[in-house]
């Protein structure tokens, strides 16, 4: 019973924190149509940015310069898709490996062997309620990530940012001839990608993590079984694939006894093999859209 | 060719010797020159690919989207230079377009696309955004009673009037009509003309571009006919419908004796009458 709580209160927390990246990650897919695959690297820009700032700036200055920085260098990014977004939507997404390999080769270049730690308030206390224990970061995590998300949702549904957001998503055309500035939209919507990678950093690399190393963007990775299985361009798909995602490998590191007969690291596989069963039975993903179109 | 106005006089659209091309080479349009005031409904007839939508799309600013670009010439409104201004630009001015095959976002609600139509405008308070909403939901009530649904589930008439309603939301000074009788039944097609009249009635300048030659000259004041992308002949509707040019190309008629007769006569425009 202990590992069930345990395992569900681990799933939720990581599963919050996979959110913030997979909102992110849809976010600039419905916006520019292009699959930002150094999402990764820009994560790990704003751990990295945390990391080397928090000393002289403090942690919540650090983490804010760190964000508007992470923020800045996806609408860099954004900028430099838009040149090419004439071609459609695959070189713009071609274009964005180009960019994560050169981010990711830089960073790691900087980060070298060390392991960086994000200097948060939290430290390594821990707290115990319900019979277990986890990491004070984890709830702080779960806590911000889950108020970050009802933010968004509330302005994805409710402001005329949002209503234009959706509104290009479905037919950018229809929406210019609307009078929407869909160039501001696409950089609005990558700088906030870019912001919401770099919280979800911190949380990364907060303890029981060791903190924050050149591999820190691959655990980025695992946000992008969670929007794919979700239905790639949903938002709500985004964040149940992140909670699916979430439980799968917390899951698969709490019964690891159990799954040893995989041998160790299931974990780190989860999301995927959770990924692939779900798109062979459901190949748009849970909540993507089938075409609901009456012509 | 006459030289360019250096100001358009007020309350028109006057677009000025424009060409327009895809591409590197692929002229759309060549030197056309059209008017269409405020006060008044001008139907741009022509068959398919003559260049009727590309002229919309050069004044709204949407030949980007699809590589066109102006090459030359003017589009105004009143005072204000259209001439490759991004659409949000053109919206502001009061020029609004209502695109071809409705295109409204079938995943939001009516009521949402209705919302979407003010994004080009300065932000309203939310009893005024409300107000907007209720105006269009007088002027078409079947919206109304699916203010909740997705605007996919709609049916093509009340798509096209959705599509109206949300080009009207902004309050634009003329309405770009691109096609609104394309697909659908006889009775709906004379209720969206109906429409259309009642929108003129009150106010907002129209111009309809249109296949459907009947339709179009029954409505409109002023008429355009655009082959392959230079303007063929314009003038009065009402003689234009009695032109035999017209009446074979895109009335289908071929019986000389009826030329004579009055528009609102012909057997072709009863169809319409529903």
């Amino acid at each position: 019973m202990t590992t069930f709580t345990q395992t569900l209160f681990n799933g939720l927390a990581l599963g919050s924190v996979y959110a913030l990246i997979a909102l992110g990650f849809t976010l600039a897919y419905k916006a520019s149509g292009a699959i930002n695959f150094a999402h990764g690297s820009l994560l790990l820009l704003g751990g990295y940015l945390v990391a080397i700032w928090h000393e002289p700036l403090g942690f919540y200055l650090a983490l804010a310069a760190a964000a508007a920085g992470t923020g800045a260098a996806a609408m860099l990014e954004a900028l430099l898709l838009r040149k090419v977004r004439r071609t459609g939507s695959t070189v713009p997404t071609i274009l964005t490996i180009g960019v994560d390999i050169l981010l990711l080769t830089e960073l790691a270049r900087r980060i070298g062997g060390d392991v960086l730690t994000a200097g948060d308030p939290w430290g390594s206390r821990i707290r115990e309620f319900a019979g277990i224990t986890v990491a004070e970061a984890r709830i702080y995590s779960l806590l911000v990530s889950v108020l970050l998300v009802a933010v968004f949702l509330a302005a994805f549904h409710r402001t005329r940012w949002g209503l234009a957001m959706r509104a290009t998503a479905i037919d950018r055309e229809a929406a210019e001839l609307m009078g929407v500035r869909s160039d501001r939209l696409w950089m609005s919507a990558w700088a906030l990608a870019g912001v919401l990678a770099a919280v979800a950093a911190v949380f990364l690399i907060a303890f029981p993590a060791p903190g924050l190393d050149r591999n820190t963007g691959h655990i980025a990775l695992a946000a992008f079984p969670a929007a794919v299985l979700g239905g790639l361009g949903s938002v709500g798909g985004a964040l149940l694939g992140s909670l699916v995602i979430g439980m799968a490998e917390a899951a698969a590191a709490g019964y690891q006894q159990q799954l040893s007969s995989f041998g160790s690291g299931i974990a780190d596989i989860a999301p995927f093999v959770v990924m692939v069963l779900v798109l062979i039975a459901r190949p748009q993903g849970l909540l993507g859209s089938k075409e609901s179109n009456r012509v | 060719m006459r030289p360019p106005p250096a100001t358009a006089p007020p309350d028109e659209l006057v677009v000025d010797d424009l060409t327009v091309v895809y591409g590197r080479s692929i002229q759309a349009l060549t030197s056309v020159t059209l008017r269409a005031p405020v006060g008044g409904i001008v139907a741009l007839l022509g068959a398919n690919g003559a260049g009727k939508s590309t002229l919309l799309r050069a004044v709204s600013g949407t030949l980007p989207l699809h590589t066109g670009s102006i090459a030359g010439g003017t589009i105004h409104f009143g005072e204000r230079p259209l001439t490759s201004l991004p659409p949000a630009d053109v919206v502001a001015a009061g020029v609004v377009q209502v695109p071809e095959g409705r295109r409204v976002f079938s995943e939001l609600s009516v009521e949402e696309n209705l919302r979407a139509g003010l994004l080009g405008t300065p932000a309203l308070r939310r009893p005024a955004a409300r107000d907007a909403v209720d105006r269009i939901f007088g002027l078409f009530p079947v919206l109304a009673e699916r203010r909740r649904q997705s605007a996919g589930l709609l049916s093509g008439g009340e798509q096209q009037m959705l599509a109206l309603g949300r080009a009207l939301m902004a309050g634009p000074r003329m309405l770009l009509l691109d096609e609104p009788s394309l697909g659908l039944a006889p009775q709906i097609v004379e209720r969206i003309a109906q429409i259309v009249r009642d929108i003129h009635a009150q106010g907002t300048g129209v111009l309809l571009v249109e296949q459907n030659a009947a339709l179009a000259l029954e409505l409109s004041d002023h008429a355009y006919v655009l082959d392959v992308g230079r303007i063929r002949l314009d003038g009065p509707s009402d003689e234009l419908s009695c032109s035999d040019d017209i009446r074979r190309l895109y009335l289908g008629e071929q019986d000389e004796e009826e030329s004579a007769l009055a528009p609102a006569a012909l057997p072709e425009l009863a169809r319409w009458s529903g």
